[in-house]
């Protein structure tokens, strides 16, 4: 695959590098060169250990390196009409930005929303500023492979003092006859005295095999507020690593959750750099899965400055053969006084045979921190399932409940009262395994039959 | 109503009920009492079904039919009901959403149309008032942060709720105060029928002022070794139990 990709590249390289900017290009070549060495993770790697990555690798992806769907009517496609949500949204397919009214929508506050590779052309000096300065190239190769491969993805820009009172919803959407390699690359800034929020779902419209390389870089400037809400609905043959890439200036406050409603290979990297005092960044996640489904959470936060809090929970429910992973590491940095930093991992497993691993880590070199970890895994408490079931509640509905109480922990901490309302909708349909992938917008997508995925509830 | 025979029941291994006989008629109220440790909680937990528990010998009888093949859920929507000694905290789901549940799930079994949000409502607040609970209920998790007293009245909240045929009440007296005390006790004599029937568990014969027995039964070391009219109670209160090894020919086991 390694070589494939590198031969692929050498081929491609004329559309590849397409109106990037030189520097951009400098940058890929350097990100080449990163994995050819690196190759991808496996499970050698400290932070791949429980998610092999290999068998996903196994399959002829095809790649799509032209932007087919400039010429799509993508309302013909579908509607999306994902939430009662006032958004700004926008939509990626296959990877690549779909030019539904404009490659580049500027609004009268300045702010600009858009393709990336249309704005490597409009604003060279804007994307050179910021592209490539949080993302970890000498990580696992993948962030390597996506800054090599990047053409396109979602672009936003929020001038200072702006405050963005829609939320701008990225759908993004995977459809193809064949299996697919796709690396879409989001650049996110907001500056000084901005807000943003920014939802982000995942979801695919065929049951192929699809592989999404994701890069995220976003950057917090002082006193800035980032909203992130990412929603995973994807088949089971689909394969997700999305690696964001935070950087946290003074005073700025960020609070990221990811929601994995389904998915077959989903793994999330969160490196957040909290670089100047005053910062606090909140990360919550929720996993809900089944049958083969694996999920792997992985959080850093770098605690690089005074005064600064963190806070992660993440909580899933396994059934079946599930897998999941977290692992969480926070790093508190010799000048980092007065640093909070909280992190909790809490798991339900249902059957013998799902499986959790979770692995918090503190590093600290500061004296004066407040920091605390910790990771359960559990069943069902048996003496509130016998007291629902006292009071005439059947096994299935007492385990609905308590699994439903369980979850909506996470979703509860949704500031988008329309957001969150909806995700509680759902959560709920997926405990009773009613919820299809195609649920989550009202997609009329080309497949017939919706699949379903069931948390089972019968057994036991 | 309930017929307990020849009973004996053990947790991993270790014998608690042994050769227990009770017999609860339609309309009569019946007074357990004892020493710690003796079984009581025990006994609620094997009527109410709790699973953990195994039964080697004897049988019980609810209405004619055998009660131990039946799952908990069933015995609740035929009308058995257990206040709990220690009702469980359950964080995340609402007392509402609880009950309107399981009224709906008795009203499915027994063949009638559930409750829609509105009914629910409005008997949930005949019924609170009932047990003067004055918080609001809709968006508070089960028992939690409830105090003591306040847990005990919401055992007799949600027994109003579902009207049992036979209530087993697992010292519903302990931890409240007098008030609280006379609120509960007025709960359970209102929700009296002549077709219903009531265990009291309890240690104290203060509670048995308010709710009069019938027949008060005297449980150690797993068997009734006495019963008697309400004035036992009394008997017990001013005496403890010493006499009563004695009288069972009991020795004094450490
Ligand atoms: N889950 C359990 N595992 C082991 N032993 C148990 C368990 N539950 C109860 N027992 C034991 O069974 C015996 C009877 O307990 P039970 O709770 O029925 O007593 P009780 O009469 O209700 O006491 P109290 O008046 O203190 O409430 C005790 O010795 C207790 O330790
Ligand atoms: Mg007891």
């Amino acid at each position: 695959m390694k070589e494939r990709l590198l031969e692929l590249f050498h081929e491609n390289s004329a559309l590849i590098r397409g109106q990037a900017t030189p520097l951009v290009n400098r940058l890929r070549q350097n990100a080449l060169d990163r994995f050819e060495k690196n190759g991808f993770p496996d499970t050698g790697n400290e932070s791949w250990r429980f998610t092999n990555l290999e068998p996903v690798l196994l399959t002829e992806f095809a790649f799509d390196f032209q932007n087919q769907s400039r010429s799509l009517d993508i309302d013909k496609l579908f509607t999306c009409d994902v939430y009662d949500l006032d958004t700004f949204s926008v939509t990626l397919l296959n990877g690549w930005f779909v030019y539904k009214h404009a490659p580049l929508t500027r609004l009268a506050n300045g702010t600009v929303i858009g393709s990336l590779a249309k704005a490597m052309e409009v604003y060279p000096d804007l994307v050179d500023q910021y592209l490539g300065k949080a993302v970890k190239l000498e990580g696992s190769g993948l962030a390597a492979l996506n800054t090599a491969f990047l053409q396109d993805g979602l672009f936003i820009y929020v001038p200072e003092g702006t405050v963005i009172e829609r939320p701008i919803q990225l759908i993004n959407i995977v459809n193809s006859n064949v299996p697919l390699f796709l690396q879409p690359r989001h650049l996110v800034i907001v500056e000084k005295n901005a807000s943003l929020t920014l939802v982000h779902c995942d979801h695919s419209l065929t049951h192929k095999v699809s592989f999404t390389n994701t890069v995220v870089e976003m950057f917090v400037a002082e006193n800035a507020h980032i909203d992130h809400y990412k929603i995973q609905n994807k088949g089971r043959n689909s394969a997700l690593v999305t690696s964001n890439y935070f950087v946290q200036k003074k005073d700025s406050r960020l609070s990221t959750s990811i929601v994995t409603l389904n998915g077959g290979f989903t793994k999330n990297i969160l490196d957040v750099t909290l670089s100047q005092p005053g910062c606090h960044s909140e990360h919550n996640g929720l996993y809900l899965v089944d049958s083969n489904q694996h999920v792997d959470n992985q959080l850093f936060i770098d605690h690089a400055a005074p005064d600064c809090t963190s806070e992660q929970l993440y909580k899933g429910i396994l059934d079946d053969q599930a897998r999941a992973v977290f692992s969480g590491k926070v790093m508190v940095r010799r000048d980092a006084q007065r640093t909070r930093a909280y992190q909790n991992n809490k798991n339900l497993l249902l059957t013998d045979d799902a499986k959790a691993n979770a692995q918090p880590f503190l590093e600290i070199y500061a004296d004066d921190v407040k920091c605390s970890h910790g990771a359960t895994v559990g069943q069902l408490d048996p003496d509130a399932m016998f007291y629902l079931r006292s009071r005439g509640l059947c096994e299935r509905t007492a385990r609905q409940l308590m699994m439903y109480a369980f979850a909506i922990e996470i979703v509860q901490k949704i500031s988008i009262e329309a957001l969150s309302q909806r995700l509680d909708h759902m959560v709920e349909k997926r405990l009773k395994g009613e919820l299809s992938i195609c649920d989550q917008c009202v997609l009329h997508c080309n497949s017939k039959e919706p699949t379903t995925f069931n948390i089972d509830l019968s057994l036991l | 109503m309930l017929s307990i025979r020849n009973l004996s029941v053990s947790i991993n291994g270790k014998n608690i009920l042994r050769n227990f006989n009770l017999e609860v008629k339609e309309g009569e109220i019946h007074a357990i009492m004892g020493p710690n440790g003796t079984g009581k909680s025990t006994l609620a937990a094997v009527i109410a079904g709790r699973e953990m528990f195994d039964v080697d010998e004897g049988e019980i009888l609810y209405r004619g039919q055998n009660l131990l093949e039946m799952k908990p859920e069933i015995r609740a929507r035929e009308g058995i009901f257990l206040g709990f000694q220690y009702p469980v905290e359950i964080p995340g789901v609402s007392m509402a959403n609880f009950m309107r549940t399981a009224m709906n799930e008795k009203r499915k079994y027994l063949g009638l149309e559930p409750l829609t949000g509105a009914e629910f409502l409005k008997i949930m607040e005949e019924k609170k008032k009932l047990v003067d609970i004055q918080s609001k209920l809709t968006n508070r998790s089960v028992n939690e942060g409830f105090s003591g007293g306040e847990k005990k009245k919401n055992e007799i909240f949600q027994m109003a709720l579902l009207e049992p045929r036979l209530a087993i009440l697992d010292e519903t007296d302990s931890g409240l105060d007098i008030d609280a005390l006379k609120v509960v006790a007025k709960g359970v004599n209102k929700l009296r029928r002549k077709d219903n029937a009531t265990v009291v568990i309890t240690h104290y014969q203060r509670l048995l002022d308010y709710i009069v027995p019938d027949f008060v039964h005297v449980l150690f070391d797993g068997r009734i070794v006495k019963s008697g009219g309400k004035d036992l109670a009394i008997e017990l209160e001013n005496k403890g139990y010493e006499w009563i090894k004695k009288e069972a020919g009991i020795e004094n086991a450490a």
